[in-house]
């Protein structure tokens, strides 16, 4: 088998990356895929935490990369899901204690054991996002319904195409429907409309994420969660199924509910 | 005294012909005038045309800083004296232009116009285009992204950055986009900001008359005129 290799992107911070990263890992294992997550932000380590495995790391990235450990015993096993499988960031490094070329290399000694490797990007478009896009086979990038998250993940667009990275695929994440039904947030068309590419996941607000990320419990994992639907949607798409996206709750207008009405197949 | 100071856009990048004279007022002379559009000039290559200047390996130094400085590169110097020629070299400088083939049309049906260039593909936040000539885009122009021309710009798409058409100070540049909703619109010295779009976005065409900033639904059977704008202008050296 031959992993593909997604890289989890947004330029700005705190848009939810490690939180999407964390649980398209997790909602793919649960579909019986292999899969390694990769924590590439070097220095603020979060990916350990949000999937509830800090208290499990021995060695980390640079450890390997740097030689005082091999990939194997980096690799932290998730327990509730036996496929899952996380390597963590050092904390007491920063960015420039890897390069694009060893993640290239890490990838390539994952590629055969796996079926995805998801690499968590830092914030920035700085040495932290060229590591992390060097070995990318497709990006991820997260955005929310906001001006400022959109500019800087059209800015990321940009750098991918010119990296010949492809345009990569689109995550709209902490979406409030009621806020879009006011006209108070961008609506999704609005965002797609400016930053014109594939759209792969629509993620609602939803505090279960909030409560799971502190419990180190992806919300992914809890069936009731709606954004963890969302992301268990993403990882179906992700596998070439055509999973068509929901109406957000309360978000549907008269207007789309009465179109669904006549056409029940057609996609407004 | 200050000499005049000329520009010229050719494909290696400007051609910038400093006056004839004593070469400190030259010199002073040309980065006055660099410095009155530092947007025009950030990013550059310059081919300067020293004409009979004598001068050593240490001026051209001084000159290669100075525009370095500015954000311009010195592609190469061109100069009628062996000994500026001699000391350019001696920098790693280009002394000349490639040749290139003039076409020799029997009867000339081309049209004259400036340099122009074109670009098929959406600009995003980040990106940045500066050009001597016209710029004409197919594809979008987001937030973020920003065209400085000499001469007119047209984007076939949305035009949501910032745009300075005339840079150099040609008020009969033009900015025309199917949606006119710029972050910023700038033609020669004069600015203005869009209002927020009230109806159907429909191609519009931007223009200077009488010294203000005007943005006109573009009607191919309508001659430019003045009417109400939509973009209010605001002189920004006012």
């Amino acid at each position: 088998m031959t992993a593909k290799v997604l890289t989890i992107t947004s330029g700005k911070g705190g848009v939810g990356k490690t939180t999407a990263t964390a649980n398209i890992g997790v909602a793919l294992a649960a579909l019986g895929q292999k899969v390694v997550c990769i924590d590439s932000d070097i220095g603020l380590r979060n990916l350990d935490v949000v999937m509830g495995l800090e208290n499990r790391i021995v060695y980390d990235l640079v450890d390997v990369i740097e030689g005082r450990a091999r990939l194997r015993q980096a690799m932290i096993k998730d327990k509730r899901l036996p496929e899952l499988h996380m390597i963590p960031a050092a904390q007491t490094r920063d960015k420039t204690a890897i390069a694009p070329s060893d993640m290239i290399r890490i990838c390539d000694e994952l590629r055969p054991e796996m079926d995805w490797i998801l690499i968590d990007s830092p914030a920035g478009i700085e040495r932290g996002f060229r590591n992390a896009i060097a070995a990318s086979d497709t990006a991820l990038i997260v955005t929310n319904p906001e001006v400022s998250a959109v500019r800087d993940a059209d800015r990321i667009i940009g750098l991918l195409e010119a990296e010949q990275k492809g345009p990569g695929k689109l995550i709209i994440n902490r979406i409030r429907p009621e806020l879009v039904e006011r006209g108070d947030m961008l609506e999704t068309a609005d965002v797609l409309e400016i930053l014109a590419v594939e759209l792969i996941g629509l993620i609602p607000e939803d505090e279960s994420v909030l409560i799971a990320t502190n419990r180190g419990n992806p919300a992914a994992l809890e069936p009731k969660s709606k954004a963890g639907q969302a992301f268990r949607d993403i990882a179906r798409r992700l596998m070439g199924e055509e999973v068509p996206f929901p109406p957000l709750d309360g978000t549907e207008s008269l207007r789309n509910r009465l179109s669904r009405l006549i056409h029940p197949k057609g996609a407004s | 005294m200050p000499l005049s100071v000329s520009v010229k856009g050719i494909h290696e990048g400007l051609l910038i012909t400093p006056g004839e004279g004593n070469w400190e007022d030259a010199f002073s002379s040309l980065l006055e005038h660099l410095d009155s559009k530092p947007d025009f000039f950030f990013g550059a290559q310059a081919i300067i045309q020293l004409g009979s200047y004598p001068l050593h390996a240490a001026d051209l130094a001084t000159l290669r800083s100075a525009l370095a400085d500015r954000g311009l590169g010195l592609h190469s110097i061109l100069s009628e004296n062996p000994a500026t020629v001699e000391a350019a070299r001696s920098l790693g400088l280009g002394t000349s232009l490639p040749k290139r083939e003039l076409k020799e049309s029997p009867i000339s049906t081309e049209l004259r116009g400036m340099d122009a260039i074109f670009l098929q593909q959406t600009l995003r936040s980040g990106n940045s285009i500066h050009f001597p000539g016209h710029v004409t885009v197919l594809g979008d122009v987001n937030p973020g992204a920003e065209i400085i021309a000499g001469g007119s710009i047209i984007v076939w798409g949305h035009l949501r950055g910032t745009v300075h058409a005339g840079a150099q100070g040609d008020e009969t540049s033009v900015v025309c986009a199917m949606d006119l909703s710029p972050m910023q619109l700038r033609i020669a010295s004069h600015a203005a900001t869009s209002p927020p779009r009230k109806g159907k976005t429909q191609p519009e065409i931007a223009s200077l008359h009488d010294g203000r900033l005007v943005a006109e639904p573009w009607s191919p059977k309508d001659k430019p005129k003045a009417a109400d704008g939509k973009i209010k202008g605001e002189d920004i050296q006012g």
